[in-house]
């Protein structure tokens, strides 16, 4: 088939998903995709734009990059809209004078934050809430002496402002023209509850309040007057009264729209033109608009199989508008319909005063189905909820048990997984049903909560799902016969993170006492080594010590990395990369003396394999004398911290990649830890360190440090994620001892910090809670335990050179000096290499 | 090898200080590398064949003792089989088994009948 050039007007979250959605497709080669973007900048996540001022960075809002649609084939226009259509000719044309023929046009314009016309709306300092460039605003006007600050409209978003201006330092006000708050997702009971937790985190809260001008201010800049003479003086104010849908282009071009706005489409997202599609909230279906991202992300997915034209076409029904949300740290979440609206609802309502929880319930007339639900202060049952609703499932004989608190062990009243019908979403950002988890399980092999993430995706978009999802995934596992248990092994009845805590918590110092205060029996090669790994976590001991040694895998125990003929390599380390050439010429002359195979490394070091057990001993006192340190390579450990050569040489360099890297090499060197740990410092955005792809990424900025987190190369690649940016030196090491600290504390064995925080309720978000907000306030033991941690570094090797008990362990035989005669080596590429099996005989034969 | 070893071939390698608890050394005892393990608490001793048939590499004796259910085994260093220290037999592989020495504490010298 042609070429069909595909338009998209308009790259927020919505138009970025049906790019996405698009490009994902089969036919995706055979689509020409154009975007404009009316902002200056490609799509970010708006549900996150509070974030912005946490941050001061449109960086860790971002959903893409131009890099990253170049590398896509996607052409884009930013700071340019489109002002025309052409329906007739097809084609489009901009503000800047662009004119541009499409096959399809798909309208992503979004909506507009509606401004009451209130006299005074256009006065300085009055501001809406929508994009970067406004938040940039409000910020300004904060740091320019506001003190104070009001926002109009109570709903979500408008709280979420109020919110951002309390941030801001400023006294922060709300003012909503309904008798409550959040007036359309909660109902009175709720919402007088809220009004008191948001009054009590300092909010003014002002109900029933039309604003009817602003006027200049005595003690601020402005003064809202309202409508029932009371007034409220301020520095500035934010519109935060609704949106409107934006369609204004569609309405020009001849589009069919809505009488109160809005262009009108059918079940596949076309308009009344059919090579012309709207998605998002610029869009009106069955007269309705839907302010939400998650029905704008389905209409996004609609169109784009529409126009794929594959075999399964998707169709657009409506959308569940049920919410869940934390403002201000108040649980709120709306199901179905709140209100009770619907003819002969019955209502069921919990109001525990002391507690602040409000819950309500709207069944149906007959108390069979549930209809809708209100929760504030406590949304933990949203999950199961929202299943009852979307599913129709029969409620239980007395449905307020599902709303009640469970105290002493009643009956379990929480839906079942087993109750829930294949059909029933899971996942709502990535619309995984249960009946695709089961296939993942059935079908696919998953074994576990994370695999199940990796196969279909379920749990990674915004989380509040895992609890359902992990519940699912222990039934589907249990209904296979496959015994879930979270024991490490058989002889601790402890998962990883339990075990970390008895010991930690017991100053626990060795294996022998945590068998015998916690485990049975004699251990094994599972939790041998994960103790011995917390041990030395924990108290940072010389691993090889008596207690210890017997911890140690194959690979510590002997200090060296064992190769497939029982030889080692010996990696010495290279903090940084950075080497001297006297250095080199050490490790040259090592390899040279002992006949080793020497390599580099990935991580920027030498790797010199061949060394038999008793060689150990003998090269590492050659390199520690030379004054090198042992590289840890063979540890579950902080292995190597990877670096380009930055500002100090590099035309382009920002800052000191090198020493950054040296500097953080030394501080975290030996850490042991759950898996190895892989880091990288970058001088510039060039990235040429490749820190994305590392647990711990550092790349330098003109402001500072951005610091990315969990990422890794291997077997399952996974670009890090972007944690804070602009950091000063300080807070970047106060927040990777944090990290280091608490993936080491509650990861599982082997497991990377990839998957750990794919594993962590709430992901990405919940790690920076904890290490950047310090929600649980772990912040300054994480850093005292990192502390200790440093103050007890040893190398081991220079230990091992002076402990002549311990060398003894490094001969082949005990008894004898002789060495294997199983070892054979022959030359290739001027090197050694173990010889095959049939190399192997024939020199064997021949010496013989 | 003689299971009824009489006190004439009794090889003493090492004293029991030179094997650290819950690990190995390798012996050379007439011509046979022996990896001898100490057990932990109990100081019980087991003697097996040093060579890996899996990973053909005369490495046993570096392997982590493992207790699975009543057997006690060592785990190859190389790609982790196990071995049962008293009988020889692979857990994973019921074709491989490795060679079974008499061992003993003799005052405190380690001896092995090979």
């Amino acid at each position: 088939m042609s070429t069909q050039k595909i338009i998209v007007v308009g790259n927020g979250m919505v138009g970025h998903q049906f790019i996405d959605s698009l490009l994902a497709s089969d036919s995706a080669s055979r689509f020409e995709i154009t975007t404009f973007s009316e902002e200056p900048r490609v799509a970010y996540d708006r549900m996150h734009l509070t974030d912005f001022f946490k941050t001061r960075s449109a960086e860790p809002l971002a959903m893409t990059t131009l890099e990253k649609y170049q590398s896509q084939g996607v052409t884009v226009h930013l700071g340019d809209k489109v002002s025309a259509i052409d329906c007739a000719a097809k084609t489009v044309t901009s503000a800047q004078g662009l004119t541009l023929g499409y096959d399809k046009l798909v309208l992503a314009t979004g909506s507009f934050p509606f401004v009451p016309p209130i006299e005074g709306n256009e006065r300085a300092n009055c501001f809406v809430y929508r994009t970067i460039e406004d938040l940039e605003a409000i910020t300004a006007a904060a740091e320019n002496g506001a003190k104070v600050g009001a926002v109009v409209g109570g709903g979500l978003l408008g709280l979420e402002a109020a919110k951002a201006i309390k941030d801001l330092g400023l006294e922060a006000h709300v003012v909503e023209f309904a008798p409550r708050l959040m007036a359309v997702q909660v109902d009175e009971g709720g919402g007088r509850l809220l009004k008191d937790k948001i009054a009590a985190l300092g909010v003014g809260v002002h109900l029933n309040k039309a604003t009817s001008r602003i006027v200049a201010g005595a003690t601020c800049q402005h003064r809202m007057e309202f409508a029932d003479g009371e007034a409220l003086e301020t520095d500035l104010v934010i519109f935060s009264a609704g949106i409107r849908p934006q369609d204004e282009l569609a309405r020009s071009s001849g589009l069919a729209v809505g009488e109160r706005g809005g262009i009108q489409i059918n079940n596949e997202c076309q308009t009344s033109d059919k090579d012309i599609y709207a998605i998002g909230e610029c869009a009106l279906w069955s007269g309705r608009i839907f302010g939400l991202v998650a029905p704008g992300y389905a209409m996004a997915k609609v169109a784009a199989s529409h126009i794929a034209g594959g075999e399964q076409c998707l169709t657009f029904d409506g959308a569940d508008m049920s919410t869940k949300l934390k403002l201000m740290g108040v649980d709120v979440a709306s199901i179905g319909d709140a209100q009770g609206v619907t003819p002969g609802a019955r209502v069921y309502t919990y109001f525990n005063q002391p507690d602040e929880v409000y819950k309500k319930l709207v069944v149906s007339a007959d108390n069979s189905l549930l209809l809708g639900a209100v929760l504030v202060g406590d949304a933990a049952d949203y999950g199961t909820l929202l299943q009852y609703m979307l599913n129709q499932i029969p409620l239980p004989e007395f449905p307020e048990g599902l709303i009640l608190p469970n105290r002493g062990d009643d009956a379990q009243t929480g839906l079942g997984v087993a109750a829930l019908p294949d059909s029933a979403q899971i996942c709502s950002c990535h619309d995984v049903s249960k009946g695709g988890i089961r296939a993942a399980i059935v079908a696919g092999g998953c074994c576990s909560v994370g695999d199940v993430k990796g196969h279909t995706k379920a749990g990674t978009g915004c989380g509040g799902c895992v609890p359902l999802l992990t519940n699912l995934v222990n039934h589907e596992l249990e209904q296979l016969g496959v015994e879930v248990s979270k024991d490490i092994c058989e002889h601790f009845p402890h998962t990883r993170q339990e075990l970390y805590h008895l010991i930690r918590v017991g100053q626990i110092k060795s294996f022998a006492e945590m068998l015998d205060k916690h485990g049975k029996g004699h251990g094994c090669e599972i939790c041998k080594p994960a103790i011995g790994s917390i041990l030395a976590s924990c108290w940072n001991d010389y691993v090889l010590k008596d207690e210890h040694i017997g911890l140690q895998d194959t690979n510590d125990i002997y200090l060296g990395n064992m190769q497939k003929d029982g030889t080692y390599s010996v990696v010495p380390r290279v903090a940084g990369g950075e080497i001297t050439p006297d250095k080199l010429i050490v490790l040259g002359q090592v390899a040279k003396e002992f006949n080793l195979y020497t390599k580099i490394t990935g991580g920027q070091r030498v790797d010199l394999f061949g060394a038999q057990l008793h060689q150990l001993p003998l090269i590492w006192k050659q390199l520690v004398d030379a004054g090198f340190e042992t590289g840890h390579a063979y540890g579950k450990s902080v292995r190597t911290v990877k670096s380009c050569v930055g500002s100090t040489w590099c035309r382009f360099g920002v800052d000191d990649s090198v020493g950054l890297a040296i500097e953080i090499e030394n501080r975290y060197k030996g850490l042991r830890s759950p898996h190895k740990l892989k880091f990288a410092v970058s001088g510039c955005t060039r990235e040429c360190a490749e820190a994305q792809s590392k647990d711990v990424g550092i790349i330098a900025t003109e402001n500072g440090w951005n610091l990315y987190v969990c990422g890794n190369g291997g077997m399952k690649p996974r670009h890090a994620d972007l944690f804070a940016t602009d950091l000063d030196k300080e807070t970047l090491v106060k927040y990777i001892d944090r990290l280091l600290m608490f993936y080491v504390r509650t990861a599982d064995r082997l497991q990377r910090t990839s998957v750990w925080m794919d594993n962590l309720e709430g992901g990405l978000k919940y790690l920076k809670q904890v290490i950047i907000d310090d929600s649980l306030g772990l912040a300054a033991e994480l850093e005292a335990e990192m502390a200790l941690n440093i103050a007890n570094y040893q190398c081991e090797w220079a230990t091992t050179l002076n402990d002549p008990q311990k060398l003894k362990r490094f001969r082949h035989f005990i008894n004898t000096d002789a060495t294997d005669d199983n070892l054979v080596f022959v030359e290739e590429r001027e090197q050694i290499r173990p010889a095959f099996d049939d190399e192997k005989a024939q020199l064997i034969a021949k010496a013989s | 090898m003689s299971q009824h070893a009489n006190s004439q071939n009794w090889t003493p390698v090492c004293k029991l200080s030179d094997i650290a608890p819950n690990t190995g050394v390798c012996a050379l005892v007439r011509g046979a590398q022996v990896a001898i393990f100490r057990q932990a608490g109990s100081d019980a001793l087991f003697a097996i064949g040093n060579f890996d048939p899996v990973g053909k590499a005369n490495v046993l004796s570096r392997g982590l003792l493992a207790q699975l259910g009543d057997k006690i085994t060592v785990a190859s260093p190389l790609y982790k089989q196990h071995y049962c220290l008293r009988s020889g037999d692979c857990l994973e592989n019921a074709e491989l088994c490795v060679p079974v020495y008499p061992v003993r504490l003799n005052a405190d010298a380690v001896e092995v009948a090979a």
